[in-house]
């Protein structure tokens, strides 16, 4: 035993011809919350405070979907979402439709440990917000260039960027100089057990570009996005839909605890087995301080370490694994 | 008789077991023991006239997803459920309402929340997942789109009785004093301690409490699972809350070996991911759908209350509850039908 984290950055159609300063960018945000989650684990903060850290850091750099550089909706606003839950006592909280809190996730932890229900959304948990005095700010704080630039390409292209499962191919569809071709990457998230075996997950989105107003995705459904008890804890990234049906974070945990399946083997079983090709990944750890990180999708911006001193930070699958 | 035809004829009857329609219904669990009679006859008519609603459907060839559909719409519209027309009622005294429904065949899903002007909730959880790009569509986005699908839509008076305004008022009251005289007091389930703790579900003494919610399970002669909840959730909630019943895998599941509808307290719901839970026992352990009921309302619960109703590919038609009472009604293709609320 011993402590373990992983982090994700959203899963999808990373090309691996990704312009080498835009990887470099992400890789080095990784490897540096990495290094945030890790020092909190050893100071012996809880898996829940390290989890919700972690997570605000992705949530405040621009450069991955959740809070700060959130994906667009169909109107060109932000409709942000979260949720976090404890292993041990398997307290869940989780939030929808936030337009002006900075840090989703920690609002999420609010409702579960400031009330005695599990979800909160839109009007209702702006007003929780102001209620329990959490940063909050105008809305075009969250709205960067290049998701405006999403959004358009998203219109033009007339669709939903619903679907990941194009065949996956080594050519690029759509290559265009202006952005990283990343736009269908899903959420941010983090996993982390102690040294007792102790485990909390949480997750954070803007949720899909072009997405009608109101939609909600896998990331507050506890189940599908978020799961945690005291066997594993479970982040999953990718297509809300699939996930949701799915129930993705659900079934590593139940494969692990049913079918005596081990963290890796019920881990690529969902990737694999129960969610289409092009749709999901996800980052684990179990109660034994192991970690897997397992994909669908042509890539998934992911950071782990374990208290043996493994580490990595990766973008496309790994060649052995 | 020949061989052959023996063999065909055995091969027939073992069909004939192991398929067959069959469906559950559901109008909450927890039930106050003190209900009045007429309440209790009045609610047992209901579950009685939508059973038979679906049972005809399905012998007219219905597919699951459309009799589930039909029947949590006939809930919802009557007023004696807290779902649709008869929903309990926000802090702010206004209707607000979510339903999720889902088709086993292909694990399709919608839900939506935060509904105040759509008549049947269930239906536009169904549009979702027919109609949009999406699974789950809530607040201003699902209003908008109930328009642009062109559902019938109404004020929100519509959904609010008389009586659940009076609800209101006494589960506002009820929050700010823990015990009241006028909760009758009920020493059955609580250790034996003296007769002041009344039964309890979701924070409100049970008089007050509404059971939350409405739902329906089938599986149709073709062994297609599907499942629908609905409910206006939970009395004197803040605007904004969201339950179990809207969520896939919580308050609602099917598959393809069976299909499951929750209700009770949603935290627990919600936090024992139950209604996927008895899918994934049945799944991974192997277990058949009475013994995966029993066992999901007996280990997977904790200290919550909450009751559920399920039906498998195999036409079998399962219900538990670990809460004081639920509302319920079952039939199967073989003859077999049951209405009840208590154990």
């Amino acid at each position: 035993m011993g402590w373990a984290i992983a982090l994700q950055g959203g899963a999808g159609d990373i090309p691996r011809t990704l312009p080498a300063e835009r990887r470099e960018t992400r890789e080095a945000a990784l490897r540096h919350f990495l290094a945030i989650g890790v020092d909190a684990l050893k100071a012996k903060k809880s898996p829940l405070d390290v989890v919700e850290l972690v997570v605000r850091e992705l949530e405040n750099n621009p450069h991955f979907n959740a809070g700060r550089g959130s994906v667009l909706t169909s109107e060109g606003t932000v409709e942000m979402e979260a949720s976090i839950m404890d292993g041990n006592t398997k307290r869940c909280g989780a939030v929808s439709g936030l337009t002006t809190v900075v840090n989703p996730i920690s609002l999420a932890r609010l409702v579960m440990e400031k009330t005695p229900h599990i979800y909160l959304a839109f009007d209702g948990a702006e007003k929780f917000a102001r209620e329990q005095g959490v940063e909050t700010v105008d809305s075009s704080h969250f709205i960067t260039p290049q998701n405006i630039e999403r959004l358009q390409q998203a219109i033009e292209a007339n669709a939903v960027q619903l679907d990941y499962t194009q065949p996956i191919q080594k050519d690029v569809k759509k290559e265009t100089p202006n952005t990283d071709s990343d736009s269908q990457i899903g959420t941010v998230g983090c996993v982390a057990v102690d040294n007792d075996g102790n485990l909390a997950a949480a997750t954070s989105t803007g949720g899909f570009v072009n997405k009608m107003v109101g939609r909600i995705g896998d990331t507050p459904i506890i189940g599908a996005g978020t799961y945690a008890n005291n066997l594993v804890a479970v982040s999953a990234t990718g297509k809300g839909e699939a996930i949701i049906r799915g129930t993705v974070a659900r079934d590593v945990a139940a494969l692990m605890e049913f079918k005596g399946l081990s963290l890796k083997e019920a881990a690529a079983y969902v990737v694999e087995e129960s969610v289409p090709r092009g749709n999901v990944g996800l980052v684990a750890v179990s109660a034994k301080g192991e970690v897997t990180m397992a994909l669908n999708t042509t890539g998934m911006y992911r950071a782990c370490a374990t208290e043996d001193g493994y580490s990595e930070i990766a973008i496309w699958p790994s060649v052995q694994n | 008789m020949t061989r052959k035809n023996r063999e065909e004829r055995e091969t027939k009857r073992e069909k004939k077991k192991k398929g067959g329609w069959a469906i559950a219904v559901h109008g909450g669990a927890g039930v106050d023991p003190n209900l009045p009679q007429q309440r209790q006859e009045e609610a047992k008519q209901l579950l009685t006239r939508c059973l038979n609603l679906g049972i005809s459907a399905l012998r007219s060839n219905l597919s699951a997803i459309d009799v589930v559909e039909l029947v949590v719409r006939e809930l919802e519209t009557d007023p004696l459920f807290n779902s649709g027309r008869g929903s309990a009622l926000t802090a702010k005294g206004t209707a607000e309402m979510e339903a999720s429904i889902m088709d086993g065949h292909g694990r399709r899903c919608g839900a939506v929340s935060g509904l105040t002007t759509v008549k049947n909730p269930v239906s536009l959880a169904r549009l979702v997942m027919d109609k949009s790009p999406h699974s789950y569509l809530a607040f201003s986005g699902a209003e908008e789109f109930a328009r642009q699908q062109g559902v019938e839509v109404v004020d929100n008076e519509y959904f609010i009785t008389e009586e659940n305004v009076g609800m209101l008022k006494l589960a506002k009251e009820a929050n700010a004093i823990v015990f009241d005289y006028r909760v009758p007091a009920v020493g059955l389930e609580t250790c034996g301690a003296v007769a002041e703790s009344p039964i309890m579900m979701n924070g409100l003494p049970i008089s007050v409490y509404a059971p939350e919610t409405v739902g329906c399970v089938v599986v149709d002669s073709q062994g297609r699972c599907a499942a629908a909840t609905s409910t206006g959730w939970l009395m004197n909630k803040m605007s904004g809350r969201i339950g179990d019943s809207p969520m896939i895998g919580a308050g609602t599941y099917a598959c393809n070996i069976c299909g499951v509808s929750c209700t009770g307290e949603g935290e627990a719901i919600i936090r024992g991911t139950l209604a996927r839970e008895v899918a994934a026992v049945m799944e991974y352990k192997g277990l058949g759908l009475q013994e995966a009921v029993d066992f999901v309302i007996k280990e997977r619960l904790d200290e919550g209350k909450a009751g559920l109703i399920a039906v498998s590919n195999k036409g079998e038609v399962a219900c538990g509850f670990n809460s004081t009472g639920m509302f319920r009604g079952s039939a199967s293709e073989d003859g077999f039908m049951e209405v009840g609320i208590w154990d």
